[in-house]
């Protein structure tokens, strides 16, 4: 052949190679396809959608799409770039400067500035219940429309965090900022403008929330057309919805029947390491003004009595995993080198023996009331446990009363008014620490009337002294050395006898769905790499 | 006829007073539960402060005394305002409003059905009272009955939307439909199925029952017989002269068990998460949502009182011994 023919062929050949080559990675399955509707079984009835001011997963998922933030969590707790595009921490912890992203802009079309970063995060300050995450802003300066500068009364490592989604949210100053109440604002609910990968397009209260793709989303992504929540208020039509395909996906389901049953499927994956940050952690709390339980002892009895095991794997079928302090295994600071109190009944029986609590003519050495939190989704974790108590400490010589509230206003009521000996309880650990752990062990959160306080009435100035220090040690290293301290001494102290973490789980169906997000925050994180197989 | 227009003054005057009366025993009431709204809050947010508290409790008015809040709420009420939900920070009445249609939908399709079809069995029962039929409507009166109705509700929905899936197993319409398209009408109605059947099934057994009884009573009257000597076909015997007069009694039950068919629909509601007053008031209630629970109640006062008043006149046009009887 003569040379221009051979280059021609060859030409002809790469040529071929080259289309064969793209298409063959066009089949790549592991590619995002853009389009559907992501339908997910909600039972949740958010008040409004404003996660700046607003907290409870029931408003932070919806939030968390609608509204961006400056940072978001990765599954590894590690803090990646969205609305700040870098940031840096001054030597003394002081002051934190962020560089926005140029040229984002809210769904009405505004830019972002550093005014509504400003706005949002003073917002969050001043109307957020969860007052740690932003108590030691003192102020936001605006030295350019795209910086932000943020100074603070005292070193905050809690701040990354807060700054995530779903803890707080970029708001527009310019719909927010009309002197209105933040947290009753009409556009909480309605023509609701923030800068997330996903817009509000329809609400309608207990039946379902529809938001569609932002497509000035400054973010790649997001994949899906739409997601729609949609409210399934009882049990069994919510697994008949997933086996049937008429809905895609499940979140924050932890009732071990349903899972069960729902992993027998094969079009069904059960899933739940994305949901670790949430950090619900179900416990026994005592109350340390009541006669008996204000000795160590018997609470240390009572923990050799209560099996870890039993609760996990009967009660729970294995979804849940055991807790052993406050803080919740698979956290940056969590350890396991704390006294477990495994079931040593003869241990539990010789304590209270020598502390002299004798037995009476029936075997029982005095008795303990128990409450539990009510509410049907998680009954598993606290009726069952709560009633699980009876026969348990009855081994030991406690005769145990479970009291029953019909509601979460009954069962708070007593419980912040210090009226209660035991009770179930599962506060959440929300990220770190400093937002969600400090508060029950705290001398000076003793509050009366409030709940999720320290209402165990614990009081050890050395925990007092150690949480100070780790609540603003910016070290890593440092800061987990003081919290393994605590978590020694909480072992030791156990003014709460940590049973059991919810587990959390995603369902989703694998021939439709891919792409359930790579967080800590489960689905209260934007589902912009979300996306449908068909 | 101005005996009738006395009559129906007197009536309103104490339904008015029977009503206030409801809406303060009911405001006790609430206030008597141990907990309120600032709980309902706190729980959902998963945490509080002392200041937030303060901050609700000024806003809802619940820092005042309680008689002064009492006192606040009824001269509201007497104005026509229902004020706004604790949980929601939406007028009461519009929350009403927006629950109320799909209960009436749910209820009086369900009560309809029951009331058509119960009736009519009951009919054909009573015309051979020892008959097949009439055995079979007697038994299915005491299961349907005795059936609690979300255990009912539940075995339709595996029944029907699992095991042979014809229906959806939830709400009132697919999402993204908007009301006006034939497709939405279409698509409630496939909706509509399950929670109806299961509604009505209750009462169809009983008013197949009273009906059967009912219808039996009255053709053993002197007339009826009188009827029949006279040579007229037992068509017209039955149901030109016999089902008037049975009507009377399930016109009665019926009017006055609408009221009640409110609380059934409300373990309907819930079953097939049908969004309806039952629920909101169900929500409410656990909530401490006083508003809402009081406007609520205070509607459905009124609507009781309403349907009595509507089922006395409907006597008026049935009964013409009653008609005659208010002339003197």
């Amino acid at each position: 052949m003569e040379t221009k023919q051979y280059i021609l062929s060859g030409a002809k050949i790469i040529a071929a190679l080259t289309v064969v080559g793209a298409v063959a990675s066009t089949a790549n399955a592991a590619d995002p396809k853009r389009g559907g509707t992501l339908t997910i079984v909600d039972t949740a009835n958010p008040r409004h959608f404003n996660a700046a001011v607003q907290s409870g997963v029931a408003t932070m998922v919806p939030g968390a799409q609608l509204f961006a933030t400056l940072l978001r969590l990765d599954g590894q707790f590690k803090t990646h770039p969205y609305l700040a595009t870098d940031w840096k921490v001054s030597d003394d912890g002081l002051s934190v400067t962020l560089n926005l992203r140029k040229g984002a802009k809210f769904h009405d079309g505004h830019d972002i500035t550093s005014a509504d970063v400003a706005f949002s995060l003073k917002a969050n300050r001043d109307n957020h219940p969860f007052k740690a995450m932003f108590a030691p802003l003192k102020d936001v300066e605006t030295p350019t429309p795209h910086q932000v500068i943020l100074r603070l009364s005292q070193a905050h490592p809690a701040l990354s965090l807060a700054l995530t989604a779903p803890l707080s949210a970029i708001i527009p100053k310019h719909v927010y900022g009309d002197g209105q109440n933040i947290k009753k604002h009409p556009r909480n609910t309605k023509d609701v403008v923030g800068s997330g990968p996903f817009r509000l397009t329809a609400f309608k209260r207990r039946e379902h929330i529809i938001m569609e793709r932002n497509d000035n989303y400054f973010m790649e992504g997001p994949f899906l057309d739409k997601i729609v929540l949609q409210n399934f208020g009882q049990v069994a039509s919510q697994i008949i919805a997933m086996e049937q395909g008429k809905a895609d996906m499940m979140h924050w389901s932890s009732s071990s029947r349903t899972l069960a049953r729902l992993r027998k499927s094969n079009n069904l994956t059960v899933t739940s390491d994305h949901y670790v940050a949430i950090g619900p952690n179900n416990w026994i709390a005592f109350n340390l003004k009541q006669k008996q339980l204000s000795d160590v002892r018997v609470r240390q009895a009572i923990a050799y009595a209560v099996d870890r095991n039993f609760v996990t794997k009967a009660l729970h079928g294995g979804f849940s995993k055991p807790s052993t302090g406050p803080i919740v295994p698979g956290t940056p600071y969590y350890t396991a080198d704390v006294e477990h109190y495994d079931l040593d009944l003869a241990k539990a029986n010789k304590i209270l023996d020598d502390a002299g609590y004798k037995k009476g003519g029936d075997g029982m050495r005095f008795t303990l009331k128990v409450d539990y939190l009510p509410a049907a989704a998680i009954d598993e974790n606290q009726k069952a446990v709560a009633e699980y108590l009876k026969p348990a400490l009855k081994k030991i010589g406690i005769n145990v009363i479970v009291r029953v509230s019909p509601d979460f206003p009954t069962w708070a009521n007593y419980v912040r008014n210090w009226d209660f000996d035991m009770t179930m309880d599962v506060p959440f650990n929300w990220g770190d620490p400093v937002i969600g752990v400090h508060r029950t062990y705290l001398s000076n959160n003793i509050k009366k009337g409030v709940i999720w306080s320290n209402t165990q009435n614990y009081a050890n100035s050395e925990v007092d002294a150690i949480l100070a220090k780790a609540g603003v040690e910016l070290d890593q290293a440092k800061r987990k050395n003081h919290y393994v301290k605590f978590q020694k001494i909480l072992a030791r102290d156990l003014p709460v006898y940590p049973v059991n973490v919810i587990a959390y789980h995603s369902v989703f169906n694998n021939k439709t769905v891919s792409g359930v997000p790579d967080t800590v925050w489960g689905t209260a994180h934007p589902l912009d790499r979300i996306y449908k197989l068909k | 006829m101005a005996n009738f227009s006395i009559i129906v003054v007197k009536r309103l005057t104490n339904a008015a007073a029977l009503i206030l009366a409801v809406v303060i025993l009911n405001f006790l009431l609430i206030h008597i539960a141990p907990g309120d709204i600032v709980d309902t809050i706190a729980g959902e947010m998963g945490g509080i402060s002392p200041e937030l508290i303060a901050k609700i409790r000024a806003d809802y008015g619940l820092d005042k005394p309680l008689y002064e809040q009492l006192a606040l709420y009824v001269l509201k009420i007497l104005q026509g305002d229902l004020g706004y939900s604790f949980f929601y920070d939406e007028p009461v009445v519009d929350l009403i409003w927006n629950a109320l249609p799909q209960t009436l939908l749910l209820v009086i399709t369900a009560l309809s059905l029951a009331l058509v079809i119960g009736t009519i069995c009951g009919v054909i029962a009573a015309r051979r009272p020892n008959g097949a039929f009439s055995h079979f409507i007697t038994v299915l009166a005491l299961v349907g009955f005795s059936a609690p109705v979300f255990w009912t509700g539940i075995m339709f929905l595996i029944a029907f939307a699992s095991f042979i899936p014809l229906f959806p197993p939830a709400g009132m319409v697919d999402p993204g439909l908007e009301p006006g398209s034939l497709d939405y009408y279409l698509n409630v109605l496939h909706h509509m199925v399950l929670p109806v059947v299961t509604l009505a099934l209750i009462y169809l057994a009983f008013y197949s029952r009273l009906s059967r009884a009912s219808m039996l009573d009255v053709l053993g009257s002197d007339y009826i017989r009188t009827a029949r000597a006279k040579g007229l076909s037992d068509r017209v015997v039955v149901y030109k002269h016999a089902l008037r007069n049975a009507l009377i009694p399930i016109v009665t039950i019926a009017g006055l068990q609408f009221a009640q068919i409110l609380s059934g629909a409300v373990l309907v509601e819930a079953v097939f998460t049908w969004p309806g007053l039952g629920t909101l008031a169900l929500e409410a209630i656990l909530r401490r949502d006083g508003p809402t629970i009081l406007g609520i109640l205070f509607f459905s006062s009124i609507v009781v009182v309403i349907f009595n008043l509507l089922t006395d006149l409907t006597y008026n046009l049935i009964d013409p011994r009653i008609r005659i009887g208010s002339k003197e």
